[in-house]
């Protein structure tokens, strides 16, 4: 495959914002959520789109999936212009909104398959086989027959990727998949995605607030900010590029002052009482079972969490280490 | 079979929606009868007017049921099928209209099949009883036309109805807040098809017939049955025109709803 799935040429969407200026006047302004996008995906690859909120990734997901016209600039998606072949391209793609369901509320899930399975026009003998793979990898099964609204986040979620993947798409599309999950829920998620990859090579563009989801679903990390892509590459590459370190937080029986220096590791912080130490580390440079068996020689250790880099902050760093490069305009 | 495995995601959709409605008996049952009540109620209004008057607007009690009657049947069935369609902004709001968006089926056909109204059949109930009681009540000197154009009226009345309400969904695109102004029309529009037009002014008239295409849904037709002349500017054989009115109608409210839709994936401005 030669043809990238994915082609953004300088892709730009402007909003137009009306708002009171006066008793009758009204300022418009407008408003680039998208400004000069440019980028391929092969088909196959899974890249993690990642930027904090209101940077421009659903406007950009949107105009991918042909819900929304770009301003200036060309999308194709599966080789197709997604506005004007819309519906020969959701033949192609699966699409899930983690904070909006595509299901219909009042329906079990076994009901809305049946639905779907007639919306793209699944032929009667193929689809039951493919819903029985899906039920079965993502264990739907207890509650196939139970109305959707009354589902939890965590089965919901599950059932609306199940709905996407019906129709054996070549590209998956999630925005915000593993938001409000619980750390398991997360993990079997993230168990399956990688599991279709491996199976079916679907193709998967990710957006997400969530490092972990990053590190082990993708290979590839677009951050975009303020519209614009200000990283393209590995997320290795963007943790040496941005510094980003993730935090051990452990807390010790007895308390003790220093635990002296350990190897690949900065200490953050240590709490008055001794009890609770927090020391930084790159992945590329030591594992946390490394530091805990080093941290467990010196001291007891009570109880550990780690504390994961956050998006905001690593494309806070992006943006102050771009601002010298180009003179942009302040956030609207 | 092919033509049926066209309509198959349709028929799915509304098969689904149709369980999910029945489902729970009791609140089913309920609904029905509340649409029953507002059917009961409208033609109340009907009849308290002819208790007071003998004539209006050329129309005695029994014309006036008969139109009664025609232009309810019409508009309750429309509501059945594609009243919800008014909901618009809820749609865009709970961005179902993305997700409808984001398979391969027309928006607009989606948006239709989403739901059927089955507690509405109460009113229709009541509009095929009250024209089943009004119909040897006149006079109607019967001819094969006359039939047919009886026969063809509840639903040419329902695809003019029906447009309206696409009419009024095109226009929330538009409008954020837009349902009471859509409302003047669909709403407005049946109950100004319910009373003879001759009542109203010029204008009114001649709004409520070439602008919202109310009257070709009862009023016209119930001239034709009669052999009553009609009024200036809304003559009898306008009634033999309904068929072309449901077809304007419809025109323009595909045409609006294409132009809706695309200022909302933002083509137009």
């Amino acid at each position: 495959m030669t043809e990238p799935i994915i082609q953004v040429r300088d892709l730009r969407r402007e909003f137009v914002v009306r708002r009171p200026a006066g008793r009758l006047r009204r300022e418009r302004t407008v408003v680039a959520a998208v400004d000069g996008l440019t980028f391929d995906l092969a088909e196959g690859a899974a890249v993690g789109y990642i930027g904090a909120n209101g940077a421009g990734k659903s406007t950009t997901i949107k105009m991918l999936t042909g819900i929304l016209v770009p301003t200036a600039g060309t999308v194709r998606t599966c080789g197709l212009d997604p506005v004007r072949r819309r519906r020969d391209l959701a033949r192609q793609i699966g699409v899930v909104f983690g904070q909006r369901s595509q299901l219909w509320w009042d329906l079990p899930l076994a009901e809305s398959f049946r639905a779907l399975a007639a919306i793209h026009r699944l032929p009667e003998g193929a689809w039951p086989g493919r819903r029985d793979e899906l039920v079965d990898r993502l264990d739907l099964g207890a509650f196939l027959a139970t109305p959707v609204r009354q589902l939890s986040l965590g089965q919901r979620i599950r059932g609306e990727i199940a709905a996407a993947l019906l129709h054996s798409p070549r590209l998956l599309i999630l925005d915000e998949p593993t938001i409000g999950l619980d750390v398991l829920s997360k993990e079997r998620l993230r168990v399956f995605l990688a599991e279709q990859r491996t199976l079916h090579g679907t193709t998967l563009l990710l957006t997400t607030h969530d490092m972990d989801d990053v590190q082990r679903l993708t290979d590839r990390v677009l951050v975009v900010d303020h519209g614009r892509l200000v990283y393209d590459g590995t997320l290795p590459g963007l943790s040496a590029q941005v510094g980003a370190e993730r935090v051990m937080v452990v807390d010790l029986v007895e308390p003790v002052r220093d635990l002296g220096a350990i190897d690949g590791t900065r200490c953050v912080a240590v709490e008055p009482d001794g009890l609770r130490h927090r020391l930084a580390f790159t992945p590329e440079h030591t594992t946390a079972g490394a530091i805990l068996e080093a941290v467990g020689r010196r001291a007891q250790v009570r109880d550990l969490a780690i504390e994961e880099p956050d998006i905001e902050d690593v494309v806070r760093r992006l943006y102050l280490a771009q601002l010298s490069g180009d003179g942009r305009g302040d956030r609207p | 079979m092919a033509e049926a495995g066209r309509f198959r995601p349709y028929r799915v959709l509304l098969g689904s929606r149709m369980r999910s409605q029945t489902a729970y008996r009791r609140s089913f049952v309920s609904d029905l009868l509340g649409s029953v009540g507002i059917g009961l109620v409208e033609f109340a209004e009907v009849y308290i007017l002819f208790a007071n008057v003998e004539v209006l607007g050329e129309l005695d009690f029994a014309a006036a049921a008969l139109l009664f009657a025609l232009a309810n049947l019409g508009f309750s069935v429309a509501d059945l099928l594609v009243g919800h369609v008014d909901n618009l902004p809820v749609y865009l709001r709970e961005g179902t209209l993305d997700a409808y968006l984001l398979r391969p089926l027309p928006v607009l056909a989606q948006l239709i099949t989403s739901d059927v109204s089955l507690r509405r059949l109460g009113r229709v109930a009541v509009a095929v009883a009250v024209l089943v009681v009004a119909l040897p009540l006149n006079d109607i000197d019967w001819t094969a036309d006359k039939v047919t154009l009886l026969l063809l009226t509840p639903l040419i009345a329902t695809a003019v109805f029906a447009g309206l309400f696409v009419c009024a969904a095109a226009i929330q695109f538009w409008l954020v807040e837009g349902a009471e102004f859509a409302n003047a029309f669909t709403y407005g529009g049946s109950y100004a098809a319910s009373y003879p037009a001759s009542i109203f002014s010029l204008p009114m008239r001649l709004l409520f017939t070439f602008v919202v295409p109310a009257a070709f849904t009862a009023y016209l037709p119930v001239l034709v049955l009669l052999d009553l002349p009609g009024p200036a500017g809304t003559p009898q054989w306008l009634g033999w025109c309904a068929p072309l009115a449901a077809v304007v109608i419809w025109a323009v409210a595909l045409a609006g709803w294409r132009a809706g839709l695309r200022h909302y994936t933002g083509t137009g401005s």
